[in-house]
């Protein structure tokens, strides 16, 4: 087959056809519920987010837009397990520059969160998490360092008051979707 | 001039791996006549955890704001990282009433209370607005005259503009600004703002390393000496990742990344070893050289 061909057979593969079955028509309130994605409504996909984002430059599916008009459309189940979600930066280009103001990092984060809450989250949150749970810090400093401190001159770094994070991490829910995750 | 007296708000990152920036700065706002009063018990920004759960960020960082309240001080941050989600979290809770109740309905678990009388504030914001340009020209003994730099000031300083209300986003001038201070000359380069990509490389290391390439080729074409930086994660990415970036790529680079902080002190007259010059991953001799000539 002719490299011409080729693509445009790849480019209708890639172009799946979408039922009415697979969308959520509340989906779109759902995350307007969530502080910060409140003007999903907004966006008339004129794709200002994804010319000027860094990640798409060099991302191959990573598409701002994309997500926001799957969000509109209510294609839930896809979205949601779609791991291109976890490639937005928080550059905050899109916030600063989309005419409607939708506020499309904000968007993906809400997205994001309810993800982790009906599915699962990358492995590097789980350790982050870990992390802050057990030392207060989102990394584990290593001793070596913290005595290295001493010989720079520098004050002992503070120890976190772990108690009142565990209890945090408790009343926010959070911990439970921790749990929840390791089962 | 308001009292130069901070809370310092120290986050992960620095005292993990970048701790030249901590050095560095301590040197340098101790001449300034910057008074750091340490922050017990702090804990991570929360920075990490929005992407999966909004809440424990906003808590998270609701119970460093109370701290800093605690003590009637306001919070200098150091990393970009730290002072967009604190600053943020701060605006929205003094602005939010609903909001502020949730966070105030879980804080008193743990016997605090969010009032809102505090400010949060970057290094950056503490040098250009606290202290002022002349003031830092005048402690400037050693001009860097002979040194040609670039800037990457990073997005959390910056964006969201609405929410940070500081510079201008797509032609940022404070650190420019900061760096003639020093007497070194600051070049431009195409693509000054964008991101260095380090939030995604625990997910995908691929495309911060490119877009690092990126960045490095461009201080790279226009016969930049250094480039400065005002963020640990910034700096991790440029100086930190540069060997695996030539690797990657197979493409030298050779680029020293300094810490605003640490061009500062040089210009102060501090020596390499005050600044931490040498943890630095990438060679800045080349730097020191130039710096020596001034002398």
């Amino acid at each position: 087959m002719p490299e011409t061909e080729k693509e445009e057979a790849k480019e209708t593969a890639q172009r799946a056809v979408l039922k009415t079955a697979d969308m959520d028509p509340k989906f779109k309130y759902e995350i307007s519920k969530i502080p910060g994605a409140e003007k999903v409504m907004l966006c008339f996909q004129c794709g200002t987010c994804t010319a000027d984002c860094p990640i798409a430059r060099f991302s191959d599916f990573y598409r701002p837009r994309k997500l926001v008009r799957m969000t509109q459309l209510g294609l839930k189940k896809k979205l949601l397990s779609n791991d291109v979600i976890w490639l937005c930066s928080t550059c905050f280009t899109c916030v600063d520059r989309c005419p409607q103001d939708v506020g499309i990092a904000n968007i993906v984060r809400a997205i994001r969160n309810l993800s982790v809450k009906e599915r699962d989250m990358p492995i590097v949150f789980k350790e982050l998490a870990s992390n802050i749970l057990k030392t207060g810090y989102a990394y584990m400093i290593p001793e070596l360092r913290l005595k290295k401190r001493e010989e720079q001159g520098l004050p002992t770094l503070p120890k976190a008051n772990l108690e009142s994070i565990a209890k945090l991490f408790g009343i926010t829910g959070f911990s439970k979707t921790l749990e929840k995750e390791r089962t | 001039m308001p009292e130069l007296k901070y809370l310092l708000f120290m986050g992960c990152v620095i005292p993990y791996r970048i701790s030249s920036y901590e050095i560095s700065t301590r040197k340098v706002l101790d001449k300034l006549g910057v008074e750091l009063v340490e922050m017990p018990e702090f804990n991570c920004c929360g920075l990490p955890l929005d992407p999966v759960n909004h809440d424990m960020m906003v808590t998270l960082a609701a119970r460093n704001l109370c701290l800093a309240e605690q003590r009637n001080l306001n919070i200098m941050t150091l990393c970009n990282g730290c002072f967009g989600t604190l600053n943020h979290v701060n605006k929205e809770l003094k602005e939010d009433k609903k909001l502020k109740e949730k966070a105030n309905e879980y804080l008193k678990e743990i016997g605090m209370e969010f009032r809102g009388t505090t400010t949060v504030k970057h290094l950056m914001h503490v040098l250009a607005e606290d202290i002022g340009f002349e003031k830092i020209k005048e402690k400037v003994q050693k001009p860097l005259t002979h040194l040609r730099v670039a800037q990457h000031t990073g997005c959390h300083v910056i964006r969201p503009g609405k929410v940070v209300g500081f510079d201008d986003p797509e032609n940022p001038t404070t650190l420019k600004n900061l760096i003639k201070a020093t007497g070194a000359k600051c070049l431009d380069y195409m693509d000054e703002t964008e991101c260095c990509g380090a939030p995604i490389i625990g997910v995908n290391a691929e495309i911060p390393l490119q877009l690092a390439r990126e960045k490095l080729s461009n201080v790279r074409a226009v016969g930049a000496q250094a480039l400065i930086t005002v963020c640990p994660f910034c700096h991790m990415m440029y100086d930190l990742n540069q060997p695996r970036i030539e690797k990657t790529f197979n493409e030298q680079f050779g680029i020293p990344i300094l810490h605003y902080t640490q061009l500062l002190g040089l210009a102060m007259g501090f020596s390499s070893d005050e600044l931490g010059l040498e943890q630095l991953r990438v060679d800045a001799s080349k730097i020191l050289a130039e710096v020596i000539v001034e002398k």
